[in-house]
């Protein structure tokens, strides 16, 4: 994979994709924008995002306040860049160790087949026959309101999806030419799976990947909304939303729609992202 | 001059792909009287189905016609809109495509669909049009028509599917039927059945066709007049017995010489390669040398309880080369599969030199040390090469397993031998599987079975989805190697001439079982079981007769 990466016309190549689709552009260079401001957060915000200061509670948004302040006086600006940085680690994480983990599982599942194979089946059916989010709920609750945890509630619900998914993309390539050839070749079957299935189902499995990321997003939001995740002063964009939802009727909007938008804006990008994805990393695409 | 029913001249195409405007046919012009057959053959790219796309309507939105005429009954139908080419197409004009199993629709009965073509140019009631379809299906040698009009694509064989698309192109009596590659992908006795009633039925109606092939024989056999096509333009146009008894152009005579038939030899097929090295001298062994692979009562059952390999014993001597011959489902492939331990047999033994690898589990077969002694060619080189290793990843892998080369220097001259060894290019070592052309992609596969020096090459269909040309070249390669390294080849093949020109001895294989085993030339000559003698009948070729003229 990393041949295929690393080559130069990978760039010019990306470049000529993204041409083609404004659409990808646009939730590359969204997605490009959460990871630059994510990193970024300490230097970019102006004020302490948890330093609060009620003698300036609930100012709609103003030069000094540019999307206002909330009702402790903390700076939503400043609270939702360090925000970006929780959420974007939290969905990163839970997405990595999904991944790795599912796409393995599904991988040697879909190229050995036999037992084991079933039974792993049967194991993601009964996990998917639960309502995901109440799975995580429960998951958060029973071990404790910390990101760690959160972390693993998202992974979990979401790794039936990559092993089902890996699953598929490798039972239909295992009896391909080139996997016969690489046996012939003395490959054994764990390196025939890592060493060139999973490379190949990569392209495929980005989409699900980015696809993922917006609803790991939404459910670390969602979990913290319903006071199950981060815990109060850490600046979340789903605590944020809950704490500001409690002021919406007194007229108070922007506690609520800034951090709003940019779940919608992170989960959006991440959505457009995928397709545009695979045609990037796609070698056959490239000619 | 009759009245020609279809007339093309001068006709321009391009497509607009990512590196700008590529011209598909570069003034091309054609004509069919009516009743007549043309034959339109030309290697892949020569631009023969995008003609013939073109004359339909039906280039996709990347293409258009840039320049010249299509004429069809004397109308101008160059750049006839949609409902003017919908009314044609089917009851004046109709297509028979290359895989009828995709052209057919898998979730509709056959008759069903038959009928739909004929409501949908002529008023009739469903029952009148599935009277129709059944007749149609008899028309088309389908027996049980009646019933069989109810059965689903899958339930049908290739050869059956290609009766249905048959005869759901005559359905509405068209006055042109276009032929795009029909019999590529069936076996030859299905072959010439499908033909021999496709060319019975339009000489019957008075239809005239456009056979599109890059199967000379197939034009020669069944065509009145056949057109030579290279890279979108017209080499040269001729009745059959002219054009390939004396081809005019230089690349008509190479393509002529580079088809195999009943006479020819490997070293004929392409007269401008540089000359084969000296056979090796033949079967000098001495006596009580052990033989290379020893086959006793080899059988494999699928899980689904077919019979797939039916007991099939037979030996091979260090340096021989031996055909299996058979059409689909003759256990072939299965076969060289189970010699090169990639599954396992249900029953019988393998044995090697003296060891026998049957008893070893396919699934443990890449650590045994008999792993790089028996190596094989896949059919398709395209499909068999990871779409994610350059040229050179591929060759290296096998190094880098079975021979144990590690550090990059000694790899990579390997690698590169390997290259030379097939006449590869170092250049293209770099590219990917998708831009290399089939024939480099044939030598990539051949490299990287090569390169570990193995004993015994089994090559399954290595030609088969080639041109002819390239056949000719990857064949010339295949014999040069042989002589070179004395390897024995296991040459799995459902094509009759060219096991002959590669192969000492071959075995007929039908539905599993031995059908017959000899002396390939013997076999070609006088073969003793009435099978063979069907098989190499059934291949299409020119007359040699005419040729001599």
């Amino acid at each position: 994979m990393s041949a295929a990466l690393g080559r130069p016309s990978l760039l010019r190549h990306a470049g000529w994709v993204l041409r083609g689709n404004l659409v990808t552009a646009f939730a590359l260079g969204g997605t490009a924008l959460l990871v630059l401001v994510a990193l970024l957060a300490p230097w970019l915000a102006a004020y302490d995002p948890i330093a609060t200061n009620v003698a300036n509670a609930m100012r709609p948004p103003s030069a000094a306040h540019w999307f206002g302040t909330d009702q402790l006086g903390r700076d939503i600006l400043s609270r939702l860049l360090y925000g970006a940085r929780l959420d974007l680690a939290i969905a990163a994480a839970a997405v990595s160790l999904s991944f790795v983990l599912g796409a393995m599982i599904g991988a040697f599942c879909g190229y050995h087949g036999g037992r084991l194979d079933r039974a792993v089946g049967r194991f993601v059916d009964v996990l998917m026959a639960f309502p995901l989010f109440v799975l995580a709920m429960a998951m958060v609750a029973a071990l404790g309101n910390q990101v760690q945890n959160i972390v693993y509630a998202t992974a979990v619900i979401n790794l039936p999806f990559y092993i089902r998914f890996a699953r598929t993309e490798v039972a239909v390539r295992r009896q391909a030419g080139w996997v016969e050839a690489a046996r012939a070749s003395g490959n054994g079957g764990a390196r025939i799976v890592l060493g060139f299935l999973l490379p190949n189902i990569l392209p495929n499995v980005a989409v699900q990947i980015s696809l993922n990321l917006g609803w790991a997003i939404l459910n670390a939001a969602g979990l913290s909304f319903l006071g199950l995740g981060v815990t109060a002063p850490t600046p979340e964009w789903g605590i944020m939303v809950a704490e500001g939802a409690r002021f919406i009727s007194a007229g108070h909007w922007w506690l609520v729609a800034f951090p709003g938008l940019a779940l919608m804006l992170a989960v959006l990008c991440f959505n457009l992202l995928g397709d545009g994805l695979r045609d990037i990393l796609d070698p056959r695409m490239r000619t | 001059m009759t009245a020609k029913l279809l007339e093309v001249e001068d006709l321009r195409v391009a497509f607009d792909t990512r590196r700008g405007t590529v011209e598909a046919l570069r003034g091309i012009s054609f004509a069919v009287p009516a009743g007549g057959v043309l034959g339109i053959v030309g290697e892949s790219g020569s631009g023969k189905s995008v003609a013939s796309l073109a004359v339909m309507g039906l280039l996709d939105r990347a293409g258009s016609v840039t320049g010249g005429r299509i004429r069809f009954d004397g109308q101008d139908i160059t750049h006839a809109g949609g409902a003017e080419l919908r009314r044609l197409r089917g009851a004046a004009l109709s297509m028979i495509f290359q895989n009828p199993r995709a052209a057919l629709n898998p979730i509709r009965g056959i008759g069903r669909q038959i009928a739909d073509v004929l409501r949908a140019h002529r008023p009739l009631t469903r029952a009148q049009a599935r009277d129709k379809a059944v007749a149609l299906l008899e028309a088309v040698r389908i027996r049980d028509a009646a019933r069989r009009a109810d059965a689903f694509p899958h339930e049908l064989s290739g050869g059956m599917c290609q009766r249905v698309m048959i005869a759901m192109a005559m359905a509405c009596e068209p006055r042109l039927i276009i032929a795009d590659e029909p019999t590529t992908g069936l076996d030859v006795t299905t072959q010439k059945a499908v033909m021999d009633l496709l060319a019975g039925l339009t000489r019957e109606r008075g239809m005239a066709m456009v056979l599109i092939t890059h199967d000379l024989g197939l034009a020669a056999q069944y065509c009145d007049e056949v057109t030579v096509m290279e890279q979108g333009r017209v080499v040269e146009s001729a009745p059959p017995g002219r054009l390939f008894g004396a081809p005019r152009e230089a690349y008509t005579r190479r393509l002529v010489a580079a088809c195999p038939t009943p006479s020819s030899t490997i070293a004929g097929l392409t007269p401008d390669a540089p000359p084969l090295p000296a056979a090796p001298v033949p079967a000098t062994l001495p006596p009580g040398t052990p033989l290379l692979l020893e086959v006793q009562g080899l059988k494999k059952r699928f899980p689904d309880g077919t019979l797939a390999v039916d007991d099939v014993s037979f030996t091979m001597r260090p340096g021989e080369s031996l055909g299996l011959v058979g059409e689909s489902g003759s256990g072939k492939s299965t076969i060289s599969r189970m010699v090169t331990r990639l599954i396992d047999a249900s029953e019988g033994e393998i044995i090697f030199e003296g060891e026998s690898i049957g008893a070893i589990p396919a699934r443990d077969f890449h650590r045994a040390p008999q792993r790089s002694q028996v190596q094989i060619v896949f059919q398709d080189a395209g499909e068999s090469l990871n779409p994610r290793f350059s040229a050179f990843d591929s060759i290296a892998d096998p190094l880098r397993r079975l021979a144990g080369l590690r550090d990059s220097a000694s790899l990579r001259r390997a690698v590169e031998d390997a290259a030379d060894g097939v006449g590869l290019p170092r250049a293209l070592l770099d590219r990917y599987p998708h831009q290399l052309s089939g024939g480099q992609r044939a030598r990539v596969g051949i490299a990287r079975a090569i390169s570990v020096q193995p004993r015994l090459l089994v090559l399954d269909e290595p030609t088969a989805a080639l041109d002819v040309s390239v056949q000719a070249v990857v064949l010339q390669l295949l014999e040069k190697l042989r002589r070179e390294k004395g390897l024995a080849y296991l040459f799995v093949s459902h094509d009759l001439n060219v096991v002959r020109m590669l192969c000492d001895r071959l075995i007929v294989l039908r539905q599993g079982r031995i059908v017959e085993e000899g002396d390939s030339a013997r076999v070609f000559r006088s073969p003793a079981a009435e099978y063979t003698a069907q098989l190499i009948a059934a291949i299409p070729h020119f007359r040699p007769e005419v040729v001599e003229a």
